[in-house]
């Protein structure tokens, strides 16, 4: 009995560990620039799928991995130049499709890059599963609460204790203050988007001898880790981690428990239930509309 | 001459904000720009910025024509504003909001700087590990006063700085801005309280309706018929 | 007064285009694309009253659009609904669950509302997908022929002139719901939200009024499609599919009824076109989105009258 979940557990803080990373990347360019960037889940699918191609043409892995993470960088600013800068003063609905048409240009170009198959890579220190408590704990994951983990430290010590940093979240409380002390909020905004492309890429790397990926995986992760960054608070780092723990337990609570079959609703489920009951998330502040 | 404007034009869509703007500021003096609320005294100081677009004009500084320039050189070059409604950084402490005042100088000086600050405004040395949201008022002025400052400016900007605020802390409020005219900081200040700026001020200039209607030395405008009967009430 | 006739000129000039087109039909190909997109194009109409006129997002539609195809398909094959019968049903049903979710999801703004919609879509999706002992779940299910009154609409020809006239009638509707007084309150509501209540607009009324109105379309142009196309899969509930009726909206033109048509006919045509270099689809809708939204936010239709007004003016 709990074995089984403890089992569950450890699913769900694993796929909880991903969503989290690219909820972080939704709340990093939604600070900087009020955007939600819906190709979030596509970054976590270049950093996974450009591993693993990368991987089985025999480049060796501690190099695919910093390939991968510059090509998903050099991915996100270039969406940044060239689809969001041009519209930045656009309405919602546009940017939304913009966005979206981003999401749909890159499955797209990785159908073609790469192709449609399923990919995977080697587990980084073997298969052999832990026993924990009665429950099997795949050492992959271990690797990703570490990684994640590590990551998510150093994106604090980046925000709180390095000047650009804090120029960063100068920008996202207040941008007009941030220009006058002379931040390049231009540059804060490429800067969004590279360091949340290289979230997801993380993410992405990690999770494939997991789950595998394909050109397809990034829409599900990023709508997931969306769901993650609003039950947190859009825009509230600590919110985003916490609700990407949450959305990864619920879902394989739910999955074990009541119904495999609609595991990929609990996230939506728990997006709706946010949305009405209670829109600013867990950590978020509440808006007013201002006239 | 540190600032020099001339014919400055700007518009917020199809208005017109500002009709042809000459204003003119020398090293070490304080000028006074005064004017009823929608004269465009913001969107001036803006435009100085470089926060918001120019259409026509010219903005020297130094010499140097910086009318196309980003903003974040002009800070660069030594122009510093403390904005209308403080505009402090909320949820980052009385101390970061004082060192992204620093964010384009690097060095010692910083550290020490820091420290002129706090011993210039002791509440800010008191409450600096605080989130700057959570000061009154007042001590967000002095903040986004300091803040400013910590730019190391050659002219400081400062927009409506009494506004909001209790008459006794306004009379703290120009004590330092006179403080620091007495320091020999250039100061370019707007105000709704025309008496209080044009009493400190060597110079000013009356705004109306985007264009300059009256400039003189600060004492004269005080004096004047016009202006006292238009802003100072009496 | 001129916009009138406008508007009038071009319910006119869309039945001629209507009645002419298939002269350059030359076999039932060509019908059958030009009643998908005419099945677009309702759907866009009434899309865009929400989204262009009230200016809300629904990223959800086309779970409104399966509730409607898979409510035909199951009252008819399980339960022996007569067709037209279970048209009506279903759209009922489904302009019941479009007024329930309305009022709390309206409430939310931007992309807060985006979410919400693009979250009921996606559960409709999955519950269609899921529930395979009703719905055949992925492997989709059949539907026999439409049948109303004895008559039976079979073959793309006959469906041509049976979904070309009631889109003259869809843009007819909505031509008259716009310049009713519910339809000036909608652009007061799009125009300023906090404005309208403040002049007295129930502005939660008009807009559960239009999120219903455009459910129910939908549910409508669902039901037909699926008697036409005699089978349904679970992925026309999609999210990109969904992402594909905003787009037609947005690319021809919001707050127009004629670019919405234009943007269904455009985005249903394309995969045609496109047919030959069909890898690169993706890439192409991609790049379609956002440079449309990047150089034409006002969509194809408003922008081109535009440059041509102004080429008119510079005399």
């Amino acid at each position: 009995m709990f074995a089984a979940f403890l089992q569950y557990l450890f699913s769900g803080l694993t796929s909880g560990a991903i969503y989290a990373l690219a909820g972080l990347g939704f709340a990093i360019i939604y600070n900087a620039s009020h955007v939600i960037n819906f190709a979030q889940g596509e970054f976590i699918m270049i950093g996974g799928m450009a591993t693993a191609t990368m991987v089985a043409a025999g480049v060796p892995i501690y190099l695919a991995i910093p390939l991968a993470m510059v090509a998903s960088m050099l991915v996100g600013v270039a969406m940044e130049k060239f689809a969001v800068e041009p519209a930045r003063n656009a309405d919602v609905v546009t940017i939304i499709i913009i966005t979206i048409g981003a999401s749909i240009f890159l499955r797209g170009a990785a159908q073609i890059i790469w192709d449609k198959e399923f990919h995977s890579l080697p587990a980084f220190s073997g298969e052999t599963p832990i026993a924990v408590l009665g429950a099997t704990l795949m050492p992959q994951s271990l690797w990703v609460f570490g990684i994640s983990a590590i990551v998510i430290a150093l994106l604090w010590y980046f925000f709180n204790r390095t000047m650009f940093g804090k120029a960063m979240l100068g920008t996202s409380h207040n941008r007009l203050a941030a220009q006058l002390v002379g931040v390049a909020v231009k540059k804060v905004l490429l800067a969004s988007f590279a360091l949340s492309a290289l979230l997801g890429a993380v993410g992405g790397i990690v999770v494939t001898p997991i789950t595998f990926t394909n050109y397809e995986a990034g829409i599900m992760l990023g709508l997931k880790g969306f769901s993650a960054a609003v039950l947190g608070g859009l825009g509230n780092g600590t919110g985003a981690i916490v609700g990407g723990l949450i959305v990864g337990i619920a879902e394989a609570m739910a999955s074990g428990y009541l119904s495999s079959a609609y595991k990929d609703a609990i996230a939506f489920i728990i997006i709706l239930f946010v949305l009405f009951f209670m829109p600013s998330g867990l950590f978020g502040k509440r808006g007013t509309d201002r006239v | 001459m540190l600032l020099e404007i001339s014919g400055l034009t700007s518009h917020y869509g199809r208005i017109q904000a500002l009709k042809g703007i000459d204003v003119q500021v020398a090293e070490g003096e304080l000028v006074a720009l005064v004017g009823a609320n929608g004269a465009g005294k913001t969107t001036l100081l803006r435009c100085i910025s470089g926060v918001q677009p120019v259409t026509g004009g010219t903005i020297k500084f130094a010499g140097q024509d910086i009318t196309k320039m980003g903003p974040e050189k002009r800070v660069g070059l030594g122009i510093s504003q403390s904005p209308e409604g403080r505009q402090v950084f909320g949820p980052m402490s009385v101390e970061d909001n004082l060192r992204l005042g620093a964010y384009r100088r690097h060095g010692p000086d910083v550290k020490a700087d820091m420290d002129r600050m706090y011993e210039m405004f002791p509440i800010l040395h008191k409450k600096r590990e605080l989130p700057a949201g959570t000061l009154s008022g007042g001590q967000q002025q002095m903040l986004a006063i300091a803040r400013a400052l910590m730019a190391n400016p050659r002219v400081l900007l400062l927009d409506e700085p009494s506004m909001g605020l209790a008459p006794l802390l306004v009379a703290e409020i120009f004590r330092t801005i006179q403080a620091l005219k007495d320091q020999g900081t250039t100061i370019f200040l707007v105000e709704q309280n025309a008496y209080a700026a044009l009493a400190i001020a060597d110079r000013g200039y009356v705004l109306e309706t985007g264009a300059v209607v009256l400039t003189d030395q600060g004492s004269r405008l005080l004096n004047d018929d016009k202006v006292k009967e238009a802003y100072l009430g009496l | 007064m001129n916009l009138m006739t406008a508007r009038t000129g071009g319910l006119a000039l869309l039945a001629v285009v209507i009645t002419v087109a298939p002269v350059g039909f030359s076999n039932s190909y060509f019908y059958d694309v030009a009643v998908n997109a005419m099945f677009n194009a309702i759907l866009c109409v009434g899309l865009n009253l929400l989204i262009g006129y009230a200016g809300q997002i629904s990223l959800g539609h086309a779970g409104f659009f399966a509730l409607g195809a898979y409510g035909s398909g199951i009252l008819t094959e399980r339960y022996g609904v007569p067709a037209i019968g279970a048209l009506v049903l279903s759209a009922a049903v489904v302009g019941v669950l479009a007024f329930v979710v309305a009022r709390p999801i309206l409430k939310l703004k931007g992309h807060y509302l985006a979410m919400a919609t693009l979250g009921i879509g996606i559960i409709i999706h999955i519950v269609l997908k899921t529930e395979s002992g009703i719905t055949g779940g992925p492997d989709g299910m059949s539907l026999g022929n439409f049948k109303m009154l004895g008559l039976t609409i079979k073959g793309d020809q006959m469906w041509y002139w049976v979904v070309g006239f009631l889109l003259v009638l869809a843009v007819w509707l909505s031509l008259n719901l716009i310049d009713s007084p519910v339809g000036r309150a909608l652009r007061a509501v799009h125009g300023s939200e906090v404005g309208a209540e403040v002049v007295g607009v129930d502005t939660s009324s008009y807009k559960v009024l239009v999120f219903v109105v455009s459910a129910v379309f939908a549910s409508v142009v669902g039901s037909l499609f699926a008697h036409k196309n005699g089978f349904i899969t679970p992925d026309i509930a999609s999210f990109f599919h969904s992402v594909e009726l905003v787009t037609m909206v947005v690319l021809g033109g919001m707050a127009s009824i004629y670019g919405a048509l234009i943007g269904a006919v455009i985005l249903t045509l394309l995969p045609q076109v496109l047919a030959a270099v069909e890898q690169y689809e993706a890439m192409i809708l991609g790049a379609i989105m956002m440079g449309t939204m990047i150089f034409m936010p006002k969509g194809l239709l408003p922008s081109l009258l535009a440059s041509l007004k102004r080429r008119g003016g510079g005399q």
